[in-house]
């Protein structure tokens, strides 16, 4: 098990590396700093010395060691746009596109196991057979054509809920939440819907799924044979053995939820780094570009690490085969 | 020696597609009427674009032939001051919608099919090179694509789209803009064909025809290119289907975000985009039809490649 943790820790170091060197190299290879630093009339006496200041004559090797320093402490340099700190930026967009995410995340979970367990009881039903049509509708829905479709019901068409926007935040110093008012949560709803939609169909066709491969099991008729009570046999017995499974998949599609968040936080405006990121696309920001990828990295390296080390915990039959994928 | 060759050719017998096409595959096409409907509807959308310059009713990329008079016409109304009927309507600039959808498609589906194509070239070479050669070469080839892995590839090529803006000059970057969007949607789906073909290339590589043909003294290039290749792809054939209905909607994400073809040169994506800061103020045809046409595009992709997967059943193979 020691040598499981190691080797997932290692190779997360790897990738952490390989991104950090992927945002090294847009930093060397688009645009020269130099070039954009000073002015038309430089000597080469000018370009060698801002050089030699910035580091740019160092090898190398020597100016990745270097970036990787600077990025693991938060700094990334000035946003080439906004012409202020990157990580400044970035801390006041994060708290809009975690709240997002955090609500859709909820959102994708309760809906997709509820509507999993549902359609796995009642497979009959015309419930399930609705909901199964519907989410085969939803998969093949790119995400954006959703978002408008529930902007042009919702606020064009029936003007309940805002388009555009966070709402009214409150300023808690170091994180601003629309939680607490009324507009903020108004403005959450068709993001987080939009958002999680995509999610929460994976869930429930994943735990319908399992759920029907856990209803068969011999230990499952044992129950009915035992004349326990329907619902204790769903809930206590086959529930239990479905949730292994989620946890992990649910762990990943936090990753992508973040990933995702850019083109929900385009198409509803919403201030957080999804947007910040597709800006700085637009405007080969490069500062900016680089700052996210790695944050995004950082998290779903960190993510990926955290979901394999619960699915051992979770797993008690990996611990004694010592290997992944024990059934 | 050459005739020995030619007696070869002869006997061999059609090739794994030709076999299946005169088999199983037709008899399930036959039988499943999502799937003729599906053919259908790609078939249709696709000669439509192909000639979308002889359909089309304007050129919508010929500034000489717009009218501003026209803007705003709603589908199938006269215009209230040049009289001029637009079966879908038309757009700010008074271009006709139909046109746009037209020309649109043509550049989703051009992105669509080369990018799947980059991606799959890139991905059978390396997957066969990883399953054949194995050692170091295939630690790095693996490794790269976990890496990838860890990323959705809409993300990957939002990135690369990024950074190939950045190095091109302004001046040439909506011309380039298609051939990035190519590059940006092809780098970042390669990884899923490297995979199959690497894992039917393992498989493979042990047969006793492979042995043989070793023996016989082929190259190890022509070893993967003519005995090894045509053995994956069944599978490879299925990733390409689902993935062009990605790369569709990828392409389209990525202009909707305005991080792909430039207004000038509109895809399905970009007259999304165009369409939606009109849905406030009423003008729904400059929206509707294009998502429409999006929607109807990838959906019946979709349920061909679904179809085709089921009906060649590679894994089950």
């Amino acid at each position: 098990m020691l040598a499981y943790i190691i080797r997932r820790v290692a190779q997360s170091i790897l990738v952490l590396l390989v991104t950090g060197f992927v945002a090294f190299s847009m930093f060397s290879f688009v645009g020269d700093p130099v070039e954009n630093m000073l002015g038309q009339e430089r000597t080469q006496a000018d370009v060698d010395r801002l050089r030699g200041q910035l580091g740019l004559d160092q090898p190398f090797v020597v100016q990745y060691a270097k970036f990787l320093q600077q990025a693991a402490q938060g700094n990334f340099g000035l946003s080439y746009r906004q012409g202020r700190e990157v990580s400044a930026i970035l801390a006041e967009r994060l708290p809009a596109t975690l709240e997002l995410a955090f609500v859709s995340g909820l959102l994708a979970l309760g809906g997709g196991i509820g509507f999993g367990i549902l359609t796995a009881i009642r497979r009959r039903g015309i419930s399930s057979n609705v909901i199964m049509t519907l989410s085969l509708v939803g998969v093949s829905l790119p995400t954006f054509l959703i978002g408008i479709l529930l902007i042009y019901v919702f606020s064009v068409e029936l003007g309940w809920l805002p388009s555009f926007g966070r709402g009214e935040v409150v300023d808690l110093g170091w994180w601003t939440t629309g939680f607490l008012t009324l507009s903020g949560l108004k403005a959450l709803v068709l993001p987080a819907i939009t958002l999680g939609l995509y999610q929460m169909t994976l869930i429930m066709r994943l735990v319908r799924t399992e759920m029907m491969e856990v209803l068969r099991m011999d230990y499952i008729r044992f129950a009915r044979a035992r004349g326990l009570r329907e619902r204790s046999i769903n809930f206590r017995h086959a529930l239990r053995n479905t949730l292994v499974p989620v946890i992990t998949i649910t762990g990943l599609q936090l990753g992508s939820i973040i990933a995702f968040a850019i083109i929900t936080e385009t198409v509803f405006q919403w201030p957080g780094v999804g947007l910040l990121f597709i800006n700085a696309v637009q405007f080969v920001d490069i500062p900016v570009m680089a700052a996210y990828l790695m944050m995004i990295s950082v998290m779903f390296v960190g993510i990926n690490l955290i979901v394999d080390l619960l699915y051992f915990a979770i797993d008690p039959r990996l611990r004694v085969d010592g290997k992944a994928g024990g059934h | 020696m050459s005739d020995h060759q030619i007696e070869i050719e002869t006997r061999r017998t059609p090739g794994r597609l030709a076999r299946a096409w005169n088999g199983d595959l037709a008899y399930s096409f036959r039988h499943s009427p999502v799937a003729m409907i599906s053919a259908f509807m790609v078939a249709l959308l696709v000669l439509s674009a192909v000639f979308a310059p002889w359909i089309a009713p304007h050129n919508p990329f010929d500034p000489g032939s717009l009218n501003l008079m026209n803007g705003f016409t709603p589908p199938g109304e006269p215009n209230a001051f040049t009289g001029e009927v637009f079966l879908l309507g038309t757009d700010d600039q008074g271009r006709d919608v139909f046109s746009t959808i037209l020309y649109g498609m043509r550049i989703s589906l051009l992105v669509g099919f080369s990018a799947v194509m980059l991606a799959m070239v890139i991905g059978v070479v390396l997957g066969l090179l990883a399953g054949y050669l194995g050692g170091w070469i295939e630690s790095v080839i693996m490794r790269i694509a976990d890496i990838q892995l860890t990323f959705p590839a809409i993300l990957v090529a939002m990135l690369i789209f990024g950074v190939a803006k950045g190095i091109t000059p302004p001046e040439y970057r909506d011309q380039m803009a298609i051939y990035v969007l190519i590059l940006a949607i092809g780098l970042s789906d390669w990884v899923q064909f490297a995979r199959v073909v690497r894992g039917a290339t393992l498989v493979e590589k042990n047969r006793e025809y492979v042995e043989a043909a070793r023996l016989v003294g082929r190259r190890p290039f022509s070893i993967m290119i003519r005995h090894i290749l045509p053995n994956a792809l069944n599978a490879v054939l299925v990733i390409a289907t689902i993935s062009l209905a990605l790369a569709i909607i990828a392409e389209a994400t990525l202009s909707f975000l305005g991080v792909g073809a430039p207004p000038t040169k509109p895809s399905l994506g970009t007259l999304i985009r165009i369409g939606q800061g009109y849905m406030f103020s009423g003008e729904w045809w400059i929206l509707l039809f294009p998502a429409l046409t999006l929607l109807a595009l990838a959906l019946s992709i979709n349920l061909l490649g679904d179809w085709l997967r089921d009906a060649l059943n590679p894994r089950l193979r």
